[in-house]
Parts: C-alpha cells; sequence; structure tokens
C-alpha cells in the first residue's frame, strides 16, 4: 500500500514537471530536501518546524519574481522532499533528466556528496543551502557545489575573534558525544590555535540526566554541572551540542559564574532572531508573513540560495543554466542577504563569504568579523579557512 | 570711537544678516526614538523634541513649507507635523510600513515606497486617501521626482532597479538594473540625471534621464577602511550641479564628488553611520544624519570641513531644512 502510493505519487510528479525546454524564459530551480527525523530539542519552546530551509526557499521565489516581471523572467521551484537518501537520489535523477540543472539542497553531507558525483550532476550547480561541514570545502568539495552557509569553522573563528578582543583567552571546551559535537568541537580547536585562545581544559559532555522534566529533576543537573566545573580557572564556557541535548543546561549551574558560549548561549550564527540591521527587519516581517513563525538560519541559508540563482540570472540576463552556473562564481556577483557587505563565493572552496552574527536567544551581542582582523583582500576572509591553507582541490 | 562704532555697527548688521540667512530649522527624524528634533538653523541648538509616531524614517517638506510630512513606519501611516505648533494636526493613509516618499512639485501628491509590499501608494494630500497603487520591485526604498513631476524614480532594495514611473499614468515605463541594495535616488536640478546610491553594490550610478542609460558608476576607496563598509546612501547635488555629496554609511564618511568629471575629491570624515543629507538654504552647509553615534553632523561646504557636531535622538535618519 505505502509503496503503491509512493508510485502514484512518483507519477503524479512526473506529469507535473514541466519540461523546461520550453524554458527560455523560465528560471527552473528544484529543492532537495530529506524529510527531518529531528528528535525534540532539550527546551520544548523551540519545536523544529517540519518546513525549515523549504520556507526560505519559498519567500526568495517569491521575490525573484518581483524581479523578473521586470525582465520578461519567471522562476519555477520543484519541490522534493524525500523520505531517505535512496528517494533523494532517484528525485535527482528523475529532475535532472527532466532538464533541470539548478538545485538546491538540504542534505547531509554524505548524501549530498553521493548526489554531486552522479553523472547527471555533471551540469548542474547544486547550492548547499544547509551543511556547515567544514570537509566539504575541504577535502571533499566539489566543483559543482556552492556553500550558502558559514562553515563550522567560520562560525568558531567569529567567536574566537570576539573572545580576543574581550580578552576572555581560557575557554573550557565542553563537546557533546555526536558526531556533529565533535566536528563543532574541532573547528573550535583549530580556531583557538589561530587566534590564540587557550582551551584550559577540554571535556567531553557524557552525563545522561534521564527524566530532567520529572519534578526536582533540576537539583540533579546543577549538581552535576557544578561539580562537572569545579577546579577549573576559565573565562567563557564554550560548549559543541548541535542537536540541543544539554548545552541550555550548563548555563548559571557551573560552580564559577561564567558565561556559556558556542551551540547554545552566545551562538555564532548566520541568522538569528534578534538580528534586525541592515534592513534585516525587512527579511524578518516577511518570513514571518508568510511562514507563521521565525526565520532560522536554514531557512536563511535555503533563501540567499534560491536568491543567488535569481541574482545571477538577472545580472547575466540569462535563462541558460551554464550562463547562470558561470555568474555564480564570476567575479562581478554579489548578493545582498542583509548583512552590510555584499557576499560572494570563494573561487577556492565555493564557500560564500559572509559577516557571522553573535546572538543569544534574546539580544544580537556583536557581528565577527571583529574590527582590527585585517586581511589583505576581505577582512570576510579572516572567517574560515583561506585560500592558502585550503586542502580542496578542484579539477 | 566713530570707528569703533561703526565696526560695531557692521558687525550687527553682519549679525543680523548671517541670522536673516539662517533663520531656518532643522528637522531629524529619529527612528528608534519615535520623535523629531528641531533644531535652530543659526544657533544649532535644539528647540524642541516632538513625539511623533512609531519608527518615522522618511520626512519631506510641504509645499507652503508649514508642515512637515513623516513616515511612521511601525505605524503605518503619514503624520502630518504643523510647523507652527510643532504638533501632528492630521494622519494620512500610506499603506503598509512606509519608509521613503516624495513630494509632487505642485505639492499635491506625495509618493510612498510601502517597504513591506512591493508597491508605490500615490497619495492624494486633499483628499487625504490612497489614489493609486503601482507595482514595483522587492523592498521599493528611493523616491526621487523629476523636477516638472512627470516622472517618478523609485528604488527596489532587493530588485536592485531603478525603476522610471510615469505619473500620469502610473506605468513603469523603464528598469535599470543598478548595484545590490539601491536606496536613493536624486535627480540633478537640470533634470538631466538621477544619481542612484547602492549600499551593498558601494557605487553610486549617474543615469542619464532621456536614455536610462547608465552614464557611469562612481566608486569609494577610502585608506584604512575595509571595501565592505563603504556604503553609499543619502546624495546631495549642488544645483549648479558643478558637486556631489554622498553619505558612505558605516565608512563613517561623506564623499565629495566632482559631479561633472565624476572624480571624488575628498572624504569628509563625520559620525557613525551617515546616512541622509541635507543643504542649508543657503547651500553654505551641510548636514548629516549619523544612525549609529546619534548626532548630526556640520559641513561647511565652503571649506569643505566638518565643523560641528550636534547630538539628536536616537537613531536619527531623515533630515529637513525649514525656512
Amino acid at each position: 500500500m505505502p509503496g503503491l502510493c509512493r508510485l502514484a505519487l512518483a507519477v503524479i510528479a512526473l506529469a507535473a514537471l514541466v519540461p523546461p525546454a520550453a524554458a527560455q524564459t523560465t528560471i527552473d530551480i528544484a529543492y532537495l530536501g530529506l524529510a527531518a527525523k529531528r528528535t525534540l530539542p532539550l527546551s520544548y519552546l523551540d519545536q523544529p518546524p517540519t518546513d525549515e530551509g523549504l520556507q526560505g526557499a519559498r519567500l526568495a521565489l517569491a521575490d525573484n519574481q518581483t524581479t523578473g516581471r521586470f525582465l520578461q523572467q519567471t522562476y519555477h521551484l520543484e519541490e522534493a522532499i524525500e523520505p531517505d537518501g535512496e528517494g533523494v537520489l532517484a528525485a535527482f535523477k528523475r529532475l535532472a533528466a527532466a532538464g533541470y540543472r539548478n538545485f538546491v539542497t538540504d542534505l547531509p553531507a554524505a548524501l549530498l556528496l553521493q548526489l554531486a558525483d552522479l553523472p547527471e550532476a555533471r551540469e548542474a550547480a547544486i547550492l548547499d543551502a544547509t551543511s556547515t561541514d567544514d570537509r566539504l570545502r575541504a577535502e571533499d568539495c566539489r566543483p559543482n557545489v556552492l556553500h550558502l552557509l558559514p562553515s563550522r569553522a567560520m562560525l568558531a573563528d567569529a567567536l574566537m575573534q570576539y573572545l580576543a578582543v574581550k580578552q576572555w583567552r581560557r575557554i573550557l571546551l565542553v563537546a557533546g558525544p555526536e558526531p556533529a559535537d565533535q566536528a563543532y568541537a574541532d573547528a573550535v580547536r583549530r580556531s583557538a590555535r589561530k587566534f590564540q585562545i587557550r582551551i584550559v581544559e577540554d571535556k567531553p559532555w557524557t552525563y545522561d540526566p534521564g527524566a530532567r522534566r520529572t519534578d526536582t529533576g533540576h537539583y540533579a543537573i546543577e549538581a552535576e554541572v557544578a561539580r562537572f566545573t569545579q577546579g577549573i580557572s576559565y573565562d567563557v564556557l564554550v560548549v559543541a551540542d548541535e542537536a540541543d541535548n544539554f548545552g541550555d543546561d550548563l548555563g548559571y549551574r557551573a560552580t564559577d559564574p561564567r558565561p556559556v558560549a558556542g551551540t547554545q548561549g552566545l551562538t555564532p550564527t548566520a541568522w538569528a532572531r534578534p538580528f534586525e540591521q541592515w534592513g534585516g527587519t525587512q527579511l524578518q516581517n516577511r518570513f514571518l508573513k508568510q511562514a507563521g513563525r521565525w526565520m532560522t538560519d536554514r531557512d536563511y541559508g535555503a533563501w540567499m540560495a534560491v536568491r543567488a540563482l535569481g541574482e545571477a540570472a538577472t545580472r547575466s540576463g540569462s535563462t541558460d543554466p551554464a550562463k547562470i552556473r558561470d555568474y555564480l562564481r564570476d567575479p562581478a556577483f554579489e548578493l545582498a542577504a542583509f548583512k552590510g557587505a555584499r557576499l560572494t563565493f570563494r573561487p577556492w572552496d565555493g564557500q560564500l563569504r559572509q559577516p557571522v552574527l553573535l546572538a543569544d536567544a534574546r539580544s544580537l551581542v556583536s557581528v565577527s568579523p571583529q574590527p582590527g582582523f585585517l586581511h589583505e583582500v576581505s577582512e570576510l576572509d579572516t572567517l574560515g579557512i583561506d585560500r592558502p591553507e585550503t586542502s580542496c582541490r578542484m579539477p | 570711537m566713530p570707528h569703533a562704532l561703526i565696526r560695531a555697527a557692521a558687525a550687527a548688521a553682519c549679525l543680523l544678516l548671517v541670522s536673516g540667512a539662517r533663520a531656518e530649522h532643522l528637522l531629524v527624524s529619529n527612528e528608534k526614538d519615535n520623535t523629531v528634533t528641531v533644531i535652530d538653523g543659526e544657533s544649532l541648538a535644539v528647540v524642541k523634541t516632538v513625539p511623533v509616531g512609531a519608527r518615522p524614517r522618511g520626512i519631506v517638506l510641504s509645499k507652503d513649507a508649514k508642515s512637515l510630512y513623516i513616515c511612521t513606519s511601525d505605524a503605518d501611516h503619514i503624520e502630518v507635523l504643523d510647523l507652527a505648533t510643532l504638533t501632528v494636526t492630521r494622519t494620512l493613509p500610506s499603506g503598509p510600513d512606509p519608509e521613503l516618499f516624495t513630494l509632487s512639485p505642485d505639492g499635491a501628491t506625495l509618493y510612498v515606497s510601502n517597504e513591506d509590499d512591493n508597491m508605490v501608494s500615490v497619495l492624494d494630500i486633499a483628499a487625504g486617501r490612497i489614489v493609486s497603487e503601482i507595482a514595483v520591485g522587492v523592498e521599493p526604498e528611493g523616491m526621487g521626482i523629476s523636477p516638472d513631476g512627470k516622472i517618478l524614480v523609485n528604488t527596489s532594495e532587493t530588485t536592485s532597479m531603478a525603476h522610471f514611473i510615469d505619473t500620469a499614468t502610473h506605468q513603469v515605463v523603464a528598469n535599470v538594473l543598478v548595484d545590490s541594495r539601491p536606496r536613493v535616488a536624486k535627480w540633478t536640478k537640470d533634470a538631466a540625471q538621477i544619481w542612484v546610491s547602492a549600499e551593498v553594490g558601494g557605487t553610486v550610478s549617474v543615469i542619464d534621464a532621456a536614455s536610462h542609460q547608465i552614464v557611469t558608476k562612481i566608486r569609494f576607496q577610502i585608506p584604512g577602511v575595509p571595501a565592505e563598509s563603504i556604503q553609499p546612501v543619502g546624495i546631495a547635488l549642488t544645483d549648479d550641479r558643478k558637486r556631489a555629496f554622498v553619505a558612505l554609511g558605516p565608512a563613517n564618511r561623506v564623499a565629495v564628488i566632482d559631479a561633472q568629471s565624476f572624480a571624488v575629491e575628498k572624504y569628509l570624515l563625520v559620525g557613525q553611520r551617515v546616512w541622509n543629507l541635507a543643504f542649508s538654504a543657503d547651500g553654505k552647509r551641510l548636514y548629516t544624519t549619523n544612525g549609529v553615534s546619534n548626532d548630526m553632523s556640520v559641513i561647511d561646504v565652503g571649506a569643505l570641513e566638518v565643523v560641528k557636531s550636534v547630538p539628536v535622538g536616537r537613531l536619527p535618519w531623515g533630515i529637513v531644512v525649514a525656512p
């Protein structure tokens, strides 16, 4: 029965595809996502939305349409959210066969690589809207993939620059057990070396609190965090907990009164709810109106991806996917994404250069790069992996 | 003794003359404070701080110079500030989220950019109602009307275009693609050109009014200032089109440009995040609003020097000189 249903859906999906052969004036964009099986975060205040990413793409589509009206260009967004990796690869092949060349993806690293290496992907422009994995910008980089969100290296550098400016140079690093947490912690370690921040202790978080929301559960958490941080002299606790499993438990409970930063507390991020500078209020308002919820960094990544395709189509004056793909990497390409600066792709690894916000749940604290961190080409390149140190080898 | 007397009399006469020339007021909208600061044009002292509606941004003087129209963006309407009594006497509809507007030369119509819904609203001031809406690009912002009132130029920030609108038919007659995030559109007095600043692109496009072609793009480079912080917004052009001034946002400078050769002559250091500009009536001074340092800088146009800064409200945005 579910198999039949899926088959029927696939047939309907095929029938609904407009062959972009008539695409002289239409820019066809396909959005490929993996239906998220997200676990609930620690706090039930912020339930993970089911349409995260997609809503950002839809908003950018509307923006592109408005601009396209004046240039006799229209945009079409084909949404394919699949339950598993196989489904994603099949959808990609199906769409590529139907003529799609512009892809926006919300996929984990391994699946993204599988997809990018398919023969059907050779002519494609794949815009990775949501990953932060450094390996996709390093040894696993691909010439047909561009990355919109800041990498973990950029996020960590944004935070370490701020700590350096504040002279909070001794950190306690606390990393969760998940591979993503380890990757985040690795980025912090690398960045700490780069900006001469001392990791006074590097501790894994292994405590499983069990039923923490039961009555009096908070005593156990408080006691554990106090014990965990006892006898360590540090300025800031930096936590690596990407899935929100324990990071919020670390604030206010340590032995010494020290702020928490990293994946919780003061967080380096591409987008944050309190952000309203450089016209950001407008994007927040339009998104709220459309989606009925706040924009997340993943929504923002997808918004930037679809807008980048729109910008390339507008500036190149073309709907030809090859021209759009080339323009994305052209030095003249620039994306305005409510960060003041113009954003461009780094030619050495396909990463979008961008300022990184430092915010907590209710206020924007700072924006990196911090003043004073100089660079011969662009101050934005003080964040993340610079050209001389890249291990990406594009053919 | 007679000499001294004459000198004193001459000085008094000069003072009178000066105060005659500067018997004007400066009006500054403060986006975060929900106020308009009124400053005496001669003494540069703050005369009064007037509470207005939520998030005042664009301001423009009525043709008879008796009122100030204020875009109170978050109140979703336009307020009319009576300059004799310094009280808000009337509100006008604006469409959602009005940011900037411009007045037709006959003083009868306001053209309002509605940032949230990609429209320009046409407001009949006497009737107090919106008579037409014109669809433009994403996040309409800058508004410039030709001296004869026939062509309205609107910029849209995310679409990155200057839209040329025929004010008789309300049709968009041309779209000029400029650099990213265009903010201000300013006509030259001779109606030959429109200057459009692009905040993120970091340039000013000079557009030929007749052909709609970009004549040149002015770029800025300041030693020691990262290119990313050079964000052009406000533009002021002298009536003879000899010189232009461009506010460069977080670069905290105003560029002085030879408007004939388009060469940048000088950068003047002003307050932080310099936003909009206005000349005094005699053209001898240029005033700037500085959004982050919450003040106004005063530039001596002849000497090309910053001579004073005047504290105003929080996040000063627009500035208008009233007689």
